[in-house]
């Protein structure tokens, strides 16, 4: 029998009915499409498509379990590698990762693998998790700083492994990005609690409002750990330089995701937490915190949501699935196209943009083609708010307060592969050691380091 | 949740609360902040700290109520809770021996003041206080700052205390007598702030003022709270919250303190309560 060349589909919301609503867009697969896509997979015995998983799920083996209609056996080999895959089966950018080195790609559309680790993780929320057997008490603590990604993956594996695990974390909600990033449209909060549910389940301890740096230092801590994990994220958001940026109407998309995802603004005034929009939004940057942004806004009303990027199509660093379901739902991109001067009205509130027309020149140091202004081609655009979605740095609260913490240029902590710092005894990984990237890498360096602070513990003392 | 161990109602809308925080009360410094939620819908507030008690494992916050989150604080009793309560987030105060600092509290801004005129008075310092508020009864704080000052002066835009007149003309008095001021504190309504920058500017006195904007998670991570000093964009809840009152732009951050006044009265609204 030949393979089905393309993925099944996987039903979802219309267009024009999700963006009056902050329901999840897609639906996920039944039982049966999910068994039907597995058994695309032809199982290849060199498994490319774990090589790209960062967290080395045993990605055939799972399918094959589908295949065979053995769901519960297939959730148990996922779950051996990854403690929070309804997360990952929904913000992976498989497409460069697993699918991106799958086999069928050469005749046509990859295994779904992203829509399948939903499926399996959905299809264990309904039913309950199970809470995997402990190794032996090994009589160890570890601190965990930060209840992102990183700091959760870390945590879950470090207490698996037998070890007593305590988070630390600044606000009042877990999750981190994905409770204060991500919307509710592409990653329902109750699946994140969920998951983290499971971790706590799993018998690691969430301490809330603890800002490390602040309420408690590093240096504390290490009296009473054996071992610490910062996993604080890249918090602090870039802003474009641009005179105006303080006017009333603009927005850092950390400050606007915030207000909506984590204090619920959609729902105001049932949540006390306010935001206002107007009727025309203008997002900068065009990665997924971009996309976020823009579609957001159409969920809060707003009659028009732009795009402004100053490179090409290309050149998004976005997810392929966002910027499809953004231009979709009616986000209007205006590419190659760069602010200059944000103008407000005479009480200070935005009221337009000036840009400026770009063209692609040479490539710069990432290999992108350097966008160039366009002499002469300034224009306005009259919106009403803007948000800028162009990056965030580390959050410089914890290498501003450990002394000889070795800090890199971008204000990031230095560490090795194996989530070592300068400091021993001190491990980092995620965001704050490699600048902004996604939730899986930052799983994938949480991971990593509790190997290495299992090891550590282990040989110490 | 953290304990409401002491609650005094200072004025009609004016509170003071003691809440059991040990963790905060330890680390809590002169010139901090922190940031609270009441209950599951509420919104993140910053107050500035006005007093702690390590020992008790208690933080002290006074609050005048001018929205929906500070009315329904206002509500709550002795014994009950509140869900969230983070701390101490900002830079401290920065106190040295100075000489004679003249310290400016205005309204509900005279509660920060207090530990920072503790402070400085506790470094070595001759402490000029100067309070104000727009009536007897809004005056807080008299005689535990009384205690801690070396001079004391107050002044109400009513008369009904002390001088009539603005905090500003007893400053100008002072400058006028001749008396050598090595810096100032001044923390209250922006206007007040401002008016006291514009003036020791002109007679070239260090000021600081401390800020209270918008914030949301009070840790950097939102860029709510940004204020422009100088030619720079500062950050209040990492950068600041105490400014040099020369560069700070007091006209935008009062602009941007508006941004929600909107949406404030509406929720006030709706929730039944008059603003």
């Amino acid at each position: 029998m030949a393979v089905r060349k393309t993925k099944h589909e996987m039903p979802e919301q219309s267009p024009k009915e999700r963006i009056k609503n902050f329901n999840e867009v897609p639906y996920g697969y039944d039982e049966q499409t999910a068994i039907e896509e597995a058994k695309r997979c032809l199982q290849c015995k060199n498994r490319p498509c774990v090589k790209g998983c960062p967290v080395e799920i045993d990605i055939p083996d799972f399918i094959k379990q589908i295949a065979e209609g053995n769901i519960d056996k297939a959730v148990e080999v996922l779950k051996t590698k990854t403690s929070l895959p309804a997360v990952c089966g929904r913000v992976c950018p498989y497409e460069n990762q697993c699918e991106g080195e799958c086999t069928l790609l050469k005749i046509g559309e990859p295994v779904a693998i992203g829509r399948l680790e939903r499926f399996l993780a959905d299809y264990e929320r309904k039913k309950g998790a199970k809470i995997p057997k402990k190794e032996k008490n090994t009589g160890k603590k570890v601190a965990v700083v930060g209840a992102g990604p990183a700091g959760l993956t870390c945590a879950g594996d470090l207490v698996k492994l037998g070890n007593k695990v305590t988070i630390f974390e600044a606000l009042h909600d877990p999750g981190g990005v994905l409770m204060y990033g991500i919307p509710e449209f592409r990653l329902p909060k109750e699946i994140v609690k969920s998951e983290v549910n499971y971790i706590s389940k799993l018998g690691v301890d969430i301490n809330y409002d603890v800002v490390v740096g602040k309420t408690i230092t590093v240096d504390e801590l290490m009296e009473d750990y054996d071992a610490i994990f910062i996993g604080t994220g890249a918090g602090l958001p870039r802003w474009l330089r641009i005179p105006g940026e303080n006017l009333d109407g603009v927005y850092s998309a950390n400050e606007f995701l915030t207000r909506v995802n984590m204090m619920k603004a959609y729902d105001f005034p049932n949540y006390d937490t306010p935001v206002k929009i107007g009727k025309v939004v203008a997002t900068f940057g065009a990665g997924n915190v971009a996309m976020d942004c823009a579609r957001t806004s159409l969920r809060l009303g707003a009659e028009k949501s732009y795009i402004i990027y100053r490179r090409s199509e290309k050149e998004m660093p976005a997810r392929n699935e966002e910027i499809h379901h953004a231009e979709e739902e009616g986000v209007i991109f205006k590419l190659l196209t760069a602010p200059v001067k944000f103008i407000g009205d005479e009480k200070g509130m935005l009221k337009e943009v000036e840009c400026l027309k770009m063209k692609l020149g040479e490539p710069d140091e990432s290999g992108r083609r350097r966008p160039v202004p366009i002499e002469g081609s300034n224009f306005k655009i009259k919106i009403d708010t803007a948000l800028v979605a162009i990056g965030q740095s580390p959050n410089p609260l914890i290498p501003q307060t450990v002394k000889d913490l070795e800090i890199e240029r971008w204000g990031n902590i230095k560490t090795d592969e194996h989530g070592r710092t300068s400091i021993p005894g001190i491990f980092a990984g995620g965001d704050i050691a490699t600048g902004a990237a996604t939730v899986i890498l930052a799983m994938g360096a949480g991971k990593r380091a509790a190997r290495t602070i299992n090891e550590y513990l282990k040989t110490e003392r | 949740m953290y304990k409401i161990i002491e609650k005094k109602v200072l004025s009609e809308s004016v509170k003071l609360m003691k809440i059991k925080s040990p963790l905060v009360a330890k680390k809590a410094l002169a010139g901090q902040f922190i940031i609270l939620r009441i209950d599951e819908k509420g919104e993140r507030i910053p107050l500035t700290i006005a007093d702690y008690d390590r020992e008790k494992g208690t933080v002290t916050i006074i609050f005048m109520e001018v929205g929906k989150t500070t009315k329904k604080l206002g509500t709550l009793k002795e014994g009950d809770s509140i869900l969230n309560f983070a701390g101490p987030l900002g830079k401290p105060s920065e106190i040295e021996k100075f000489g004679t600092v003249v310290c400016i509290g205005g309204g509900v801004g005279i509660a920060p003041l207090y530990p920072i005129i503790r402070e400085l008075k506790k470094a070595g310092n001759y402490v000029i206080s100067i309070l104000g508020a727009r009536n007897e009864k809004l005056l807080m704080l008299e005689k535990e700052i009384q205690e801690v000052s070396d001079e004391l002066h107050i002044c109400t835009d009513d008369g009904s205390k002390g001088k009539k007149g603005f905090v500003s003309d007893v400053l100008q008095g002072l400058i006028d007598d001749g008396k050598k001021i090595n810096i100032v504190w001044a923390i209250g309504p922006i206007i007040m702030m401002k008016v006291v920058a514009n003036l020791t500017k002109k007679h070239n006195l260090k000021t600081i003022v401390s800020l209270n904007p918008i914030m949301v998670d009070g840790t950097g991570m939102c860029g709510g709270c940004r204020v422009s000093v100088g030619d720079e964009t500062k950050f209040a809840c990492v950068d600041g919250p105490e400014f040099d009152g020369h560069l700070v732009d007091f006209d935008n951050l009062m602009l941007r303190n508006r941004r929600f006044a909107k949406e404030e009265e509406h929720a006030c609204h709706m929730a039944g309560v008059k603003l």
